[in-house]
């Protein structure tokens, strides 16, 4: 299958994302600033719409140097995209669940040509 | 809105974010993907979805057969919405984990006219159902859960006779698919007993229920002349576990993960170990009983330790005739959630279970940590027969329910589908 262009980057909200469906493979795009990534919309739990859910900072622990908790505070820098069945989150830039990386998505090539999104399709 | 495609790229749509508002077939697409692998299953049962009462609390309210509590709950329902009577703290829901999972929410999405497709939730349980491919759904309630903490025991009462009455009048008559359980009581064993004598008959009143977050013993001997009834009618009684943050041990634990992880199978164990230690099995051999929404791995632990115990505290457990772990293999379980991390130890869980003919699949849907159908028939170790006893033929001996395809072929749906996107 060749590259498909999914719109234009400027339309891309930031973060932002969209997920299409290209004759039966549904794969979702994300923006973070300049980058752009696309994974299956397959969660590896149990193959939930991951890249339909919400996208949140991910939720990380403020722990002090001498060892107390300040509480959860959300990543100045990581985000998430969270399957919207169970809650499974993953980093939008390496697909990963932040507690066990072995729980990713599968990725998808993604490029930016004039302006312009592509994303390569695998064959089925 | 359409997006710019290449000419080979075939067809091409734009699937938006699931939210609160999503049409349930929208938001379980992919399970009716998935129906497509168990198709030819002769019968798929869950045994354990949800109402969310919230959205119908207005008319389950109308239904309470006592003047003063209609009038206190329409007049709260006036001031501040909201669910009155029911002994939750609202400030303290975080199952949706702060909207992450959006379903359990919900409903908020659209149906149609009910003067032609029936009752709001009734169509939002068909969609369920035909997305996920069942041919039943057991219903349970979820707020009502707590329902056993509430100091008011008339509360329980009325509001347990509201919601058989609304499901058995308002709600089944509308589709045979739809099954449920007369909520028992359960502090007020005379009421039970009414209940029990009311629903006896009713074919879609499948057993009952007694939600298990609350503080009374279950082998109180106020209780036996209740069993011996529920024995009789054939119907099984069921054991529904809940969160309840209040309890004190629970206090200590600082997140929802950890009371929820820990309190359902709380009450499942303690309700369990006294149903076993004070032979009750013995006493009324024909009872069904299913225990459930606990997950699977609280099975193993507590038989092996309460055989352990038994076998040298006999004196303390005279009922018993075999070990513990003898009559769990002989009660029913559901599914969900069920603990897939470790294959190796839920194989074992299953065999320790006699999981192919004693377990049931269910979802919970719509709450957040519901299991589609797929996660029995994806499950490696389990064989064919096994997959189809656990998805529909078990429920169908426990519940009397005939082994007759009531859903629609998966492809169908998925082509009905289509169409409603085109």
């Amino acid at each position: 299958m060749p590259d498909v262009s999914v719109g234009k980057a400027s339309d891309f909200a930031d973060p932002g994302r969209k997920v299409v469906d290209i004759s039966g493979t549904e794969i979702g795009v994300f923006r973070l600033g300049d980058d752009f990534f696309a994974y299956h919309n397959i969660c590896p739990h149990l193959d939930g719409p991951a890249c339909q859910g919400k996208i949140l900072p991910c939720a990380t622990e403020d722990v002090q140097p001498d060892g107390t908790s300040m509480g959860r505070v959300f990543s100045k820098t990581q985000m998430n995209i969270i399957c919207p069945w169970h809650g499974y989150e993953f980093d939008i830039r390496t697909g990963k669940h932040p507690t066990d990386g072995r729980a990713r998505l599968r990725p998808v090539n993604v490029s930016v040509r004039d302006g312009e999104v592509y994303v390569n399709v695998p064959a089925r | 809105m359409p997006l710019e495609t290449s000419p080979r790229a075939g067809n091409i749509r734009e699937l938006p974010e699931i939210t609160v508002a999503s049409d349930t077939r929208d938001y379980l697409a992919h399970a009716a993907k998935q129906a497509l692998k168990y198709d030819d299953y002769e019968l798929i049962v869950d045994m354990d979805a949800h109402l969310q009462e919230g959205g119908f609390w207005g008319e389950i309210i109308g239904l309470l057969e006592n003047d003063v509590l209609k009038q206190t709950a329409e007049e709260m329902m006036r001031g501040r919405g909201g669910m009155p009577l029911i002994n939750m703290q609202p400030g303290m829901s975080f199952q949706s984990m702060s909207g992450r999972v959006p379903h359990q929410s919900g409903p908020q999405e659209k149906t149609d006219d009910p003067a032609i497709s029936g009752h709001r939730f009734v169509q939002i349980v068909r969609r369920t159902m035909d997305a996920m491919g069942c041919d039943y759904q057991v219903i349970f309630p979820t707020s009502m859960l707590h329902l056993g903490m509430n100091p008011m025991e008339d509360i329980e009462i009325y509001l347990a006779r509201a919601y058989c009455r609304w499901l058995s009048e308002v709600i089944m008559p509308q589709d045979k698919r739809i099954i449920g359980l007369a909520y028992l009581p359960f502090n007020t064993p005379d009421e039970c007993e009414k209940l029990v004598k009311q629903y006896a008959d009713n074919p879609q009143i499948v057993g009952f229920t007694v939600c298990a977050v609350r503080h009374k013993p279950v082998h109180s001997n106020q209780y036996m002349r209740l069993y011996r009834m529920i024995e009789e009618t054939g119907k099984p009684l069921i054991f529904h576990a809940g969160p309840h943050w209040d309890d004190p041990s629970f206090s200590q634990l600082n997140r929802f993960i950890s009371m929820h992880a820990l309190s359902f199978v709380h009450y499942n164990l303690i309700h369990m170990t006294n149903w076993v230690i004070n032979a009750l099995p013995e006493r009324f051999p024909k009872l069904k009983t299913v225990w459930v929404e606990s997950g699977l791995a609280w099975i193993p632990f507590l038989m092996q330790r309460l055989d352990h115990e038994v076998m040298m505290r006999q004196n303390e457990a005279p009922g018993l005739k075999r070990l513990p772990s003898e009559y769990m293999k002989e009660m029913f379980y559901s599914s969900q959630p069920m603990e897939r991390n470790n294959l190796e130890l839920l194989q074992a869980t299953f065999k320790a279970i006699n999981a192919e003919t004693q377990l049931l699949y269910s979802s919970d849907w719509p709450h957040w940590d519901f299991d589609p159908p797929s996660s029995i028939t994806t499950l490696p170790f389990l064989g064919d027969q096994a997959k189809r006893n656990i998805l529909g033929l078990n429920a169908a001996k426990v519940f009397n329910l005939p082994v007759k395809r009531l859903r629609p072929r998966a492809a169908d749906f998925l082509a009905q589908e289509a169409e409603r996107h085109r």
